[in-house]
């Protein structure tokens, strides 16, 4: 059977090998994203909307995170969490949680500098028109990054969007070990690898569906929150 | 409108400078309850400093803002409360026209219907309410103004801080809008502070004027009071003096001057001894002209001299003349009167001026001034 026609019976046929990986994948990427928006977002919005000395050197090194080679990344959890590593002993390595860590390293510079450019070219009159209006300096801060909503979404989109196809860290760290740590990225390496091209397919698309639907999801999410317009 | 006594807001020694180079430098400005208070200057001159300062936006490097005798942190709360701004170029969040009136209630916890209905009945007040479920990206100039007004008003303020509301309209939204904020004002008795740097803005609407320049404050007063009685050189020219008359004064005597002018002398309102180079400051429309050969001596007129018209420009209903006399002169007349004349590049006039219109300033500027009590 032509591997593109058995990918597609694959995924809509429920297959559970498949669907495990799937689910497993949007469960750790989630999760990853997830730390990585509580930490990115908060020091990009505040590194953007502050002024301090040695704002520039944080500026350098935020953006410096988003050249990390995944690979690298993932050696370093991987020495880390290997058994000599400062953090051996809570025997992280092979399992979904390190992968998180990693993939949240990996997202977390992408939040954070796309967020930082976004906040940093919000035009000043806008600070001073809100606390005009009588905003409180919490007030003042929310009617600010309501201006760059969509820029803050694109931010968490290009987050995700580092973490869902990456394939070096996961691999290093997790150990694509089936039912366990094993994603549609290092599943499709693996399959690949096999000669199991429907399988390898199938996660491919998925893959590539996921990619899309997120950031329409979130772009769509964007804009609901200007419509409703909560401020405060 | 109805000025009472008593300042509502006031600076004191307000100094603010930006790299080294002073925006304002102001000793004492109050603003009193119910009145509405000018202050005009050229751009650069201050006045938008001197809001943010007295709005309690800024902080002054020296001085201190009060808001009914408070000062600090709770007069700060007080005052954010209690006032509203609206600036020349306002900013609007992408959303309806409707969210953006009822932004500043929303951030003060009123309810959303209360809200909605006080937001509904000042778009009405302001000719808008058509516009509540517009987005506010299709506004025009004059609609997003006014727009912008009625966010302010919505809050019902004690004081409304406009920064100049009508400087990018076109003349037909300007004037309407002038009238709405001068109509709203009244009906609200609410205190405003407007900054602007059109002169028929600041004369026609407040009932007081401060003249800014360089951020220091230089004439305080009436409309009345400023244009009749300018402090100097600067306010007589910016209120729409001509200064094309110049000479040195050869007599002195109770606050009036009679200056040589080369072939001419001139009396004018002036403190200055003998022998002091002056120029005189007049209005285009304080000349008038008439005949040549009538004999002045009916005419209480105490200035009269003769001069030829060298240029004529016609402004819709009014004639604006250039002269050439022992000076150059510049007048101001009806079209009616310059066809009964006819006045004509060439033509002979007698010009007669009154000694009150006339005032003569020394060469070097003089300090800034507080007019009498308005």
């Amino acid at each position: 059977m032509d591997p593109l026609l058995e990918a597609l019976r694959l995924i809509t046929s429920g297959d559970l090998y498949v669907w495990n990986v799937i689910l497993r994948s949007l469960q750790i990427s989630g999760s990853a994203l997830l730390l990585a928006m509580v930490i990115g977002l908060p020091i990009g919005i505040a590194v953007g909307l502050t002024r301090f000395r040695l704002r520039l050197p944080v500026v350098a090194v935020i953006n410096a995170g988003l050249a990390f080679p995944p690979v690298v990344v993932g050696l370093g959890v991987f020495l880390f969490l290997s058994r000599a590593g400062p953090l051996g002993d809570l025997q992280l390595l092979y399992t979904p949680a390190a992968m998180i860590g990693a993939q949240a390293i990996l997202a977390g510079p992408y939040i954070a500098a796309v967020s930082l450019a976004a906040v940093e070219n919000i035009p000043p009159d806008i600070a001073l028109q809100a606390r005009a209006l009588g905003a409180s300096r919490r007030q003042a801060i929310l009617l600010q990054l309501r201006e760059v909503r969509t820029s803050l979404v694109a931010a968490v989109a290009a987050g995700f969007g580092a973490i869902i196809s990456e394939v070096g860290a996961v691999m290093m760290v997790g150990g694509n070990i089936l039912g366990e740590t094993r994603v549609m990225t290092t599943a499709i390496v693996l399959e690949t690898r096999r000669g199991n091209f429907d399988v390898a397919i199938a996660m491919g698309i998925v893959l590539m569906l996921i990619a899309l639907c997120v950031n329409a999801a979130l772009l769509l999410l964007g804009r609901r929150t200007i419509r409703r317009g909560q401020i405060a | 409108m109805n000025a009472a006594a008593g300042p509502l807001l006031g600076g004191v020694g307000l100094r603010r400078s930006y790299g080294g180079r002073t925006a304002v430098a102001v000793d004492r400005i109050e603003l009193r309850e119910g009145e509405m208070l000018a202050v005009f200057g050229p751009n650069g001159a201050g006045k938008s400093t001197l809001l943010r300062l007295l709005a309690m936006l800024e902080k002054p490097d020296a001085g201190e803002v009060a808001f009914r005798g408070g000062s600090g942190r709770p007069a700060e709360r007080a005052l954010r409360a209690a006032s509203a701004v609206v600036f020349q170029r306002p900013h609007f969040w992408s959303d309806s026209v409707e969210y953006n009136v009822g932004l500043g209630l929303a951030l003060r916890g009123v309810p959303r219907s209360e809200a909605r209905a006080r937001s509904r009945a000042v778009c009405e007040q302001l000719a808008i309410s058509h516009l509540l479920g517009a987005p506010i990206s299709r506004l025009s100039g004059g609609e997003a103004q006014r727009v912008a007004l009625a966010r302010a008003l919505v809050l019902d303020p004690e004081i409304l801080f406009l920064d100049e509301p009508t400087a990018n309209l076109d003349t037909d939204s300007r004037l309407d809008l002038r009238h709405d904020l001068e109509r709203v004002a009244r009906e609200r008795a609410t205190s405003v502070f407007l900054i602007t740097h059109d002169r028929g803005e600041a004369f026609h609407l407040a009932d007081r004027v401060a003249v800014i320049r360089d951020g220091k404050l230089v004439q305080t007063g009436t409309p009345k009071e400023i244009y009749e009685n300018p402090a100097d050189v600067y306010t007589a020219r910016v209120t729409g003096a001509e200064f094309t008359i110049s000479g040195a004064v050869t007599r002195a005597h109770e606050r009036m001057v009679t200056v040589d002018i080369g072939g001419a002398s001139l009396v004018a309102l002036g403190e200055a001894v003998p022998g002091t180079p002056v120029k005189i400051a007049y209005r285009p429309e304080d000349l008038v002209l008439g005949p040549p050969d009538v004999p002045p001596a009916d005419l209480s007129t105490r200035n009269l001299v003769v001069a030829t018209v060298e240029e004529r420009r016609d402004m819709g209903g009014l004639v604006r003349l250039r002269l050439r006399g022992p000076v150059e002169l510049v007048a101001l007349v009806t079209l009616d009167a310059a066809e009964e004349l006819g006045v004509e590049p060439g033509v002979r006039v007698a010009v007669r001026v009154k000694a009150t219109a006339l005032h003569a300033f020394p060469a070097a500027p003089v300090g800034p001034r507080e007019s009498g009590t308005s």
